[in-house]
């Protein structure tokens, strides 16, 4: 009944009123918990916004002429077709516009491939169809899967809230540290991508990819494999837990010494 | 203009199937294609829709997930291969003809056999969903090493393909051979209609392009069969550049799919507006210089695989430059329909829709080419909004424009004008339902190509399964309508519509089974 009513209303006016009942953060990009993240988010709504304009523009010229240009309010046909000067400024008034767009893109791109005095190396292995993290110089290396019971995707009982989005073992990183990611793939091709801190690569066999990041906020974060891996690419989620620098030393230091938490080294 | 002569002793042709089997004719050549494209695209419909019941709700109802990702695979490629490049080879072969006062295509039995070519190609693609291990399942990019796991089908998918390219390398031959060398007297190229300046430029991308298409895809299968590595790590070879070599085929195909819809609504937007198109030359200047960034942007489909920052810059800003020849067109199809005395007739209607909507698909492209923001829509369903919205209520309402436009040309009959418009205000109701709120479940953080999902996704994705159904339905409105009006109907003038310009116009309705066997004289 819940979907029939938001069906009915987002039909009667438009998506907007979805927003009311789903949040606005259900609707849009989220802005993320780095700075980076949060310049990307910026970029999205500028080009966003110039889009909008644009299109405000064209369709409102649009409109207008079908509603004032119809041959049955009697009006004659023009016969102008073409103009030198008219064709000049729509073909550089665009290319001032993107210039404009293209300057704090790439600033914001040099900094994405800025991976100088990381502190901390996680090398991540991409599996049909689980991840593995290994904290590179430490004792600490893990699996981490989907640990979603089969009875709730097969429908048998109740979906929990994080359906689809929990595994066995986080990734536990610490804030304010900068953290390189290390990207591989021991089959097919994955991509490891968490929307909230504005990471996405491709995880490829026989090719190292890099990237990294500062989180700014403990909290947890979720996120997906992004390329199609084959049967259950849905089922391969990514779990994030970012805590205080203390947390993290803590929870590292007996990560690597307990056997039985199936984090350890030795347990492989 | 000149008079048509009608030629009794040319009218022959076999009757029955054997008329349509032995076929040289371009007309009835153009009609099996535009038949072939209708019954693939009730057939990738269909897999649309399962796609759409398995994603009405999250959790697994349907399908295996396996057989969900065969058809996605087995959707794309259908609807790419088997509905928008035959449909629009279609409206090439009966138009191009026509409209440049030539008396056929320029190599008519070559143009049977590229017509034929399709039917068993798309057996053996479709057979492939009885095979063992299921149909096609890694995605109609056909990326190593996913590809490589699939079974049976495997072979049978790549002559597919192979046999596809043939068939549109020797359609795209044929359409440039008739283009160059068929025209009437009179008829110079800045004459020509911009569907024919539109097509001959297509056919030239995809005579540069299939044959890349095929070569990627033999090497897919010498690494599957014969112990090759072209794209195998383990044996030296190289997965992404598998990628690059797609996306050299891949990106100009999408410009393939697109270009002669802009020449169908350059022809439908000036009848209706009874007002010359405004800017001809720069719409001919803008094509060109939109096939030629074609071949400069592929990368940007691979901003994720980890290329060098000056490599990911340089494909951003060649991207984003196509927004500017592509602007030109919008620009110079909305100021020809200025200060003009439009009405709106179905084709017009398709072909306003198609502007407006196609416009949305390139704001959404424009926002992909932006590579930061671009992580983050990358193979997500803001992706699948983007290229649905250019490819449906973009190619597809095209070709449905260029049906109605020319139906009553081709049969002889008007279609029925209501039911057209009933047409095409529910597609365009649901198409929008669909695609439009995949950018909110692409935006939130949907990747593309699941069968199931999270729950925050749930309500959109419930919106857009309904809204496919009722386009899918829809789309039965269509089929009823050409049918009816090929049995009958209001008898169509020679001019059909009030603002119509063009040589097709002075032939009769239908035209004769050979026209202008003398050409016309251009003004």
């Amino acid at each position: 009944m819940r979907y029939i009513n938001k069906f009915l209303v987002s039909v009667l006016f438009g998506f907007t009123t979805l927003t009311a009942n789903a949040g606005w953060l259900d609707l849009n990009m989220t802005q993320g918990v780095t700075d980076i993240s949060q310049e990307v988010f910026g970029l999205h709504m500028l080009i966003l916004w110039i889009c909008v304009a644009i299109g405000v523009i064209v369709f409102g010229a649009m409109f207008w002429s079908i509603m004032m240009h119809r041959k049955s309010r009697g009006v004659k046909p023009a016969t102008f077709h073409e103009s030198t000067s008219l064709e000049f400024l729509w073909t550089i008034v665009p290319f001032v516009i993107l210039i404009g767009m293209a300057i704090p893109a790439t600033s914001t791109l040099i900094k994405m491939y800025d991976h100088s005095d990381s502190e901390i190396h996680i090398k991540i292995t991409g599996y049909q169809w689980l991840w593995e993290y290994e904290y590179l110089n430490t004792d600490v290396s893990f699996y981490s899967k989907l640990s979603t019971p089969y009875n709730e995707i097969y429908n048998k009982k109740e979906k929990n809230i994080n359906y689809l989005q929990e595994v066995d073992n986080q990734l536990v990183l610490p804030v304010n540290k900068k953290i390189r990611f290390l990207l591989t793939s021991n089959d097919v091709l994955h991509a490891w991508w968490v929307p909230d801190l504005a990471l996405k690569k491709d995880a490829i066999p026989g090719f190292i990819n890099e990237m990294s990041v500062v989180i700014n906020e403990p909290g947890i974060y979720r996120g997906r494999c992004a390329e199609l891996c084959g049967r259950h690419h849905g089922f391969m989620p990514i779990v994030i837990r970012a805590v205080e620098e203390k947390e993290y030393d803590e929870w590292l230091a007996n990560a690597g010494k307990d056997n039985t938490s199936g984090l350890a080294k030795i347990n492989k | 203009m000149s008079s048509v002569v009608k030629d009794a002793h040319h009218e022959d042709h076999p009757s029955g199937i054997m008329r349509w089997i032995t076929t040289t004719n371009h007309k009835d050549i153009g009609t099996l294609y535009l038949w072939f494209a209708m019954i693939m695209f009730f057939i990738g419909g269909l897999m649309a829709l399962v796609i759409r019941s398995e994603l009405f709700q999250p959790g697994l109802q349907f399908v295996d997930p396996q057989f969900f990702n065969s058809m996605t695979t087995m959707h794309a490629l259908v609807m790419i291969f088997g509905v928008v490049m035959p449909a629009f080879t279609g409206l090439a072969n009966w138009m191009i003809p026509i409209m440049i006062g030539g008396p056929d295509m320029a190599l008519p039995r070559m143009n049977n056999w590229s017509f034929w070519i399709m039917p068993f190609a798309f057996s053996m693609l479709l057979s492939t969903l009885w095979m063992d291990g299921g149909a096609p399942a890694g995605g109609w990019t056909l990326y190593p090493p996913l590809s490589l796991q699939t079974g049976d089908a495997f072979p049978f998918l790549i002559f597919a393909i192979h046999f596809m390219g043939l068939s549109s390398i020797m359609g795209a031959i044929n359409i440039v051979a008739t283009i160059l060398n068929m025209r009437a007297p009179g008829m110079t190229l800045m004459k020509m209609p911009l569907f024919v300046w539109t097509w001959l430029i297509t056919a030239f991308l995809l005579i540069a392009v299939m044959p890349v298409l095929a070569g990627g895809v033999t090497m897919l299968l010498t690494d599957k069969f014969f112990g090759t590595s072209f794209f195998n790590a383990a044996g030296g070879g190289d997965p992404v550049m598998f990628q690059h070599i797609f996306w050299f085929f891949g990106h100009p195909e999408v410009y393939i799919l697109i270009l002669p819809s802009f020449g169908v609504v350059s022809a439908i937007i000036p009848t209706f507006a009874r007002k010359p198109l405004f800017g001809y030359s720069s719409m001919v200047y803008a094509t060109a210089s939109i096939a030629f960034l074609s071949f400069i942007v592929w990368a940007h489909h691979m901003f994720t695989v980890g290329m060098p920052l000056a490599g990911e810059v340089f494909f951003m800003f060649a991207t984003m430059l196509i927004a500017v020849p592509t602007g030109v067109k919008v620009f110079n199809w909305v100021t020809t329909m200025w200060k003009g005395a439009m009405t709106f007739e179905t084709p017009m209607l398709f072909a306003i829709g198609f502007i407006i909507m196609f416009t949305i698909g390139g704001f959404s492209g424009l926002m992909l080419a932006i590579t930061p923001a671009d992580f983050q829509y990358h193979d997500t369903y803001f992706v699948v909004a983007h290229f649905h919205y250019v490819l449906v209520p973009g190619s597809i309402f095209a070709i449905m424009a260029a049906c109605y436009f020319w139906l009553p040309k081709w049969t002889g009959n008007m279609y029925p004008e209501t039911l057209g418009k009933i047409h095409f205000w529910l597609s365009t109701f649901f198409v929008n339902l669909t695609f439009f709120p995949m950018h909110f479940v692409g935006l939130a953080g949907m990747p593309r190509r699941i069968p199931d999902y999270s729950l925050q996704f749930a309500d959109y994705n419930m919106i857009a399964s309904i809204g496919a159904f009722g386009f899918g339905f829809a789309q039965l409105i269509f089929l009823y309508i050409i049918i009816k009006t090929i049995k009958g109907g209001a008898k169509a003038t020679d001019k059909v519509w009030e603002g119509s310009e063009g040589l097709e116009w002075t032939l009769s309705s239908p035209p004769p089974y050979h026209s202008f066997n003398t050409p016309p004289v251009i003004k």
